[in-house]
């Protein structure tokens, strides 16, 4: 049975692992290399590395930092900030990374989507929109760390993601980030239905409750969290987590009916 | 030493981790010279096919390649893509795979089913054929990452080594001898995958 991931997301600002609220004020949590050999050791199912930087600065991604992020990576990893180009993701792939992140220059350009899926593969390409809610509840994909409106529809985006070869599409709820109080269910639910590409949701989490109400709504999908590993308590005291392999299997059990039948 | 092919595909690096950690001496071979001292072989690829094969057939060690595999029965393992490349042929490009393990590689959309959602990404249950070597201790609740929109269909039930189910049953690992192959990404498989490559230096 396929299982759903469960995916931390490290954000990285000034080579530092960062956390933020809302896509603003990022905490400093620590050294994202040391993180890695954390959820190394917890055996995290997958890995998303997020530089929040390299875009806003107008900047090339840091080579040198995403090589150690996949030396040191022993899960598969999503890598993304400041790709622009289809040389970028080829050298990035060629570092070790499986999966190469696109989001402002993809929702800029979508036939950038194409063009990197043609040199490595559709499965190594992952389109991330960061999603917020205007006053009147509108929808729509915001690039440049939360600063830029585009106007698009997260679902119309999702669409042409899918149509021009990605394999992968993350859904990021700006409402919802550092909240931990839950996913944008709705929202989930509604690309789910409009792709048939593999997505991962990002923004909310502050539970294993949140994530198995993600699976109940979605099914094998991905569930992705920052918040939710780097902190423990109301006082946000910064220590890393990862659910156990016991607390993932009762998870699945009570939340995806095909869990239920394998271990019945 | 075991060689793993570096022809410019692949996370190589992944590997030679894997491998550190396990204490077991690998190398790279970039050119025929590099195959010189290789007692075993690893074949790592992503991407598309047409591609996989073209860059291998670019590095120039694909004669003798199919003579240690083939001729001296060098044990070789093929990973993702580099399993496909064992077959005849892909539904996936037109050039014509390594042929050395009877088969043919079919996309999982060819199966016609609209919801599976593709790529086939993610972790999932693998079952092995009883007593299979590459999968020493790994023959209950083992568990690999996937990723990828094609399989192998073997001709020969007998190299089928191990199956996942995704929209069907599929062989996720075939065996033929000294040729072995496996579609999943066990330098991305934690413990799982530390012990398949284990398996495999031990084979």
């Amino acid at each position: 049975m396929l299982r759903p991931r469960i995916i931390p997301c490290l954000l990285v600002h000034d080579d530092g692992l960062v956390k933020t609220v809302k896509f603003k004020d990022p905490k400093y949590v620590g050294d994202p290399i040391n993180a890695v050999k954390i959820f190394n050791e917890k055996e995290a199912d997958e890995l998303i590395v997020l530089d929040i930087d390299a875009t806003v600065q107008g900047r090339e991604p840091n080579f040198r930092l995403i090589a150690q992020f996949a030396a040191e990576c022993r899960m598969p990893l999503c890598y993304g900030g400041g790709v622009r180009t289809v040389e970028q993701a080829k050298r990035i792939i060629g570092l070790g990374v499986e999966k190469v992140a696109l989001s402002a220059a993809a929702v800029q350009d979508p036939t950038l989507i194409s063009r990197i899926a043609e040199e490595v593969g559709s499965q190594s390409v992952v389109v991330v929109l960061d999603v917020k809610s205007s006053l009147f509840g509108k929808q729509e994909v915001w690039t440049h760390n939360g600063r830029k409106n585009t106007g698009k529809s997260p679902i119309e985006m999702a669409k042409e993601a899918e149509r021009l070869g990605a394999g992968e599409i993350v859904i990021n709820s700006i409402d919802r980030d550092g909240q931990m109080k839950g996913y944008d269910l709705a929202l989930a639910r509604k690309i789910r239905d409009a792709t048939r590409l593999p997505m991962s949701v990002l923004g909310g989490a502050g539970s294993l409750q949140d994530i198995g109400d993600l699976i109940e709504q979605c099914g094998v999908v991905g569930a992705s969290a920052g918040s939710f590993f780097v902190f423990k308590g109301q006082y946000r005291a910064v220590l890393i987590s990862y659910p156990t392999p016991e607390q993932k299997d009762a998870l699945l059990r009570a939340h995806l009916p095909d869990a239920r039948k394998a271990t019945a | 030493m075991i060689k793993i092919i570096d022809y410019g595909l692949g996370n190589i690096l992944a590997f030679q981790n894997m491998y550190k950690r396990l204490n077991v001496a690998v190398g790279l071979a970039r050119t025929v010279d590099d195959l010189q001292g290789a007692t075993k072989l690893i074949l790592p690829g992503v991407g598309a096919f047409d591609h996989a094969m073209e860059q291998l057939d670019r590095s120039g060690m694909r004669q003798r390649l199919d003579e240690l595999v083939l001729g001296e029965k060098l044990p070789v393992i093929g990973i993702c893509v580099g399993m496909q490349m064992l077959a005849d042929r892909s539904d996936e490009g037109q050039l014509a795979g390594l042929g050395w393990i009877p088969g043919e590689v079919r996309g999982f959309k060819s199966l016609g089913q609209p919801d599976l959602l593709l790529p086939h990404m993610g972790w999932n249950d693998v079952s092995p054929q009883p007593g299979h070597r590459l999968f020493n201790e790994l023959q209950s609740d083992a568990r690999f990452y996937f990723l990828h929109s094609f399989y192998f269909e073997c001709k020969e039930a007998s190299h089928v080594a191990a199956v996942s189910h995704y929209g069907k049953e599929f062989s996720c690992a075939v065996s033929a001898g000294n040729i072995h192959g496996v579609q999943f990404h066990p330098e991305k498989s934690h413990h799982f995958g530390a012990q398949l490559l284990k398996n495999f230096a031990e084979l």
